[in-house]
């Protein structure tokens, strides 16, 4: 671990090249912690499915990139799919998502809405353990990643070594900051994003006013699956995938909305890149295994870290 | 959530102790009645454990930990550690894995590994739960419930690195000395009792702690924390204690459960947030949150449910328990025992009192 301390020391590029690394995975954490936020802020709801959305729509990207054959032979049909470019995935993953968020919606969240928090975090954390095992069944127990042969973009040269970035990676940080300013624009100025808003300010006067908010509801909700599907793609194409990896996605997804603050968007941009920036960093100075243990330790610090100045607030005040 | 004090009669109270015993003869019958599931009935009495530790904090608390697992797996480590370390290298022991040259203890060595190792791990889980109580109990709601969560997999991704223990690999615990067909019977039925004798203890000491001030103390800190503590309650005490109560009976339970299953994973046996740290709340909620009986009940339903779904549903057994799980909260959220309560509330010995109801007239 030291020795690895003095590495980055020795080498400022590697550790550029790490830290722009981390920034543009970060901005898919953000992409993943804006639907949670706006779930959160919606329909108070603490959505901890948000990670499996992420998985799920991994796992189209590697169905769309990939060759495969379905034989059903009951009917005797034989499906095969020749394979095309994996960020065909980024259309494809987010209306897939729009349809599954939709489901669950109509299925099971419209009944929890106007629960409390505790139930909705019991009732989508059991949805999370569904999804893990039926991606594991039905898709694929192994690891994967999305074929993409995008290859890297050598940046810069020096003597001192080589700044290479990924070329998906940049893809990435583009397609989180477009995506994010389309939805500012959608909720800021379009008559349904409008509604959205209302809806989060004061479900029963937007009623009132003649808002169908059981519809606003299941578009949120389905609209923040399809987000963590479009992340996704971007994640299997960086990084391997696997169906019960998804919580800690959720747990970081949580963190950035904890840090930044419910309905604070540059904060989710800002914690979200930092996120990133930090996590490549420590993995590279403790190592991968300790990555999910990283991310864990550090919400908790975070939320250590609130109520500690909550309590310190309280004292003042008394 | 509120409610008043059980009020018992003496008809009740009888009713109460004739089905103690029955359901006590019946505990102590049930391994010599169907000795093929010994095993499989010790974990049960694990899962009645964990269900009314979780629901002291979860049920009685109303704070909704993910994260009582942590104590669990510590208890399971603890006891792993001193019933090994002392009779071989700990560290050659579990870098030789499944392979590795299997250890052999007398009689008197296994025993003598086994009841430090019992105490230690209460004690594990009780000074955890303090240690981390004071800093993590100051959390509310829901940032507890993922705080907790958290926790649990932090501590276990610590353990699924750490060599000594075997980090992913895990441990294999001693077998009980002896050889042969009698010995498994006498194996399993060793730790049936003690499961049974740990069970027996938690439910009655909790039932007891409920009764005293401490569980009016915590039963107001569940239904409005800050008014508790206007009113002079030492919260952050309370809460404290209320966990440590939690940490000390799931410590000797994990100790129990890591010697019945015999083998030590951090992810799977030890630290199975996403599995057993769920399942102790859902037993909780199905039964009944903060009701005496509650845990015990949905213990069973949910015990009975999850064999029957891991023999006939193998490879789809999540897919039915997370199905289990939505049904459950969404539409059981108050649990059996809340549905009784609501139905017969003269059968859990909550009655409208006839003098206290003239009392109110006059």
């Amino acid at each position: 671990m030291l020795e690895n301390f003095q590495l980055l020391a020795e080498n400022p590029v590697g550790l550029l090249n790490l830290i722009i690394d981390g920034i543009m995975i970060g901005a898919v954490f953000a992409l993943i912690a804006y639907g949670m936020a706006l779930v959160w802020g919606v329909m108070n709801i603490i959505n901890l499915t948000q990670g499996e959305y992420v998985i799920f729509g991994g796992f189209v990207a590697f169905y769309t990139a990939g060759e495969w054959t379905l034989t059903i032979d009951a009917i005797g049909v034989s499906l095969t799919w020749p394979g095309v470019h994996a960020l065909w995935a980024l259309i494809v993953a987010p209306a897939v998502l729009y349809a599954v968020g939709w489901g669950v919606y109509r299925l099971v969240i419209f009944r929890i809405v106007d629960r409390d928090m505790f139930t909705s975090i019991l009732a989508t954390f059991g949805i999370s353990i569904l999804l893990q095992q039926f991606m594991n069944s039905v898709f694929t127990a192994d690891d994967v990643i999305a074929r993409h042969g995008m290859g890297t973009w050598s940046a810069w040269r020096t003597d001192m070594g080589e700044l290479a970035i990924e070329r998906v990676r940049i893809v990435a940080l583009a397609f989180a900051l477009v995506v994010g300013g389309f939805l500012a624009f959608y909720l800021k100025n379009t008559r349904d994003g409008q509604a959205i808003r209302a809806v989060a300010q004061n479900a029963r006067a937007a009623r009132l006013m003649g808002i169908d908010a059981d519809r606003v509801y299941a578009r949120t909700y389905a609209l923040n699956a399809a987000l963590c599907g479009a992340a996704g793609v971007l994640v299997s194409m960086t990084l391997t995938i696997h169906a019960f990896t998804g919580l800690i996605y959720t747990v970081r997804a949580f963190m950035i909305v904890i840090i930044a603050g419910l309905g604070n968007v540059t904060g989710v941009i800002v914690a979200g890149l930092g996120l990133g920036a930090g996590e490549k960093v420590a993995e590279f100075l403790i190592g991968t295994s300790y990555q999910v243990a990283f991310v864990t330790g550090l919400l908790l610090v975070v939320l250590l870290y609130r109520s500690v100045r909550l309590a310190m607030r309280r004292r003042y005040l008394a | 959530m509120n409610r008043a004090g059980p009020m018992r009669n003496q008809g009740a109270s009888r009713r109460f102790v004739l089905l103690c015993l029955a359901v006590g003869l019946l505990s102590v019958a049930a391994p010599f009645l169907f000795p093929a599931i010994v095993k499989q009935l010790s974990i049960f009495w694990v899962m009645v454990i964990v269900a009314y530790t979780w629901d002291t904090m979860g049920g009685q608390l109303g704070y909704n930990s993910f994260g009582n697992i942590v104590f669990f797996g510590a208890g399971i480590y603890v006891s792993a550690i001193i019933q090994i370390a002392p009779f071989t290298n700990m560290r050659d022991y579990t870098a030789a894995g499944e392979e590795g040259a299997a250890l052999t203890l007398t009689m008197a060595q296994y025993l003598g590994g086994l009841a430090p190792g019992l105490v230690a791990a209460a004690a594990i889980g009780f000074v955890l739960a303090i240690a981390f109580g004071f800093v993590i109990l100051g959390l509310r709601g829901h940032y507890f419930a993922i705080g907790t969560l958290a926790l649990g997999i932090f501590v276990a991704q610590i353990f699924a690195n750490w060599e000594y223990v075997g980090a992913g690999s895990g441990i294999i615990m001693p077998e009980l000395p002896g050889r042969g067909r009698a010995s498994d019977q006498e194996k399993s039925l060793l730790f049936y009792f003690l499961c049974l004798l740990l069970a027996g203890a938690t439910i009655f000491f909790l039932r007891w702690l409920y009764t005293t001030r401490f569980g009016l103390a915590i039963n107001a800190i569940r239904d409005d924390e800050d008014k508790a503590e206007a009113m002079g309650i030492a919260t952050t005490l309370y809460k404290v204690a209320a966990w440590s109560v939690s940490g000390f009976f799931l410590g000797i339970c994990g100790a129990l459960y890591g010697n019945i299953v015999r083998f030590v994973d951090p992810e799977e046996t030890a630290f199975d947030g996403p599995g057993l740290g769920v399942w102790m709340v859902l037993m909780a909620v199905l039964g009944g949150k903060g009701s005496l009986w509650g845990p015990l009940i949905g213990a069973v339903l949910f015990h009975a449910t999850k064999e029957l779904l891991w023999t006939y549903l193998l490879g789809f057994q999540n897919i039915a328990l997370g199905l289990l799980v939505v049904i459950i909260v969404v539409f059981f959220p108050e649990g059996i025992m809340g549905w009784i309560r609501a139905r017969w509330p003269a059968l859990v010995g909550e009655r409208v009192d006839a003098s206290a109801q003239s009392q109110a007239a006059r």
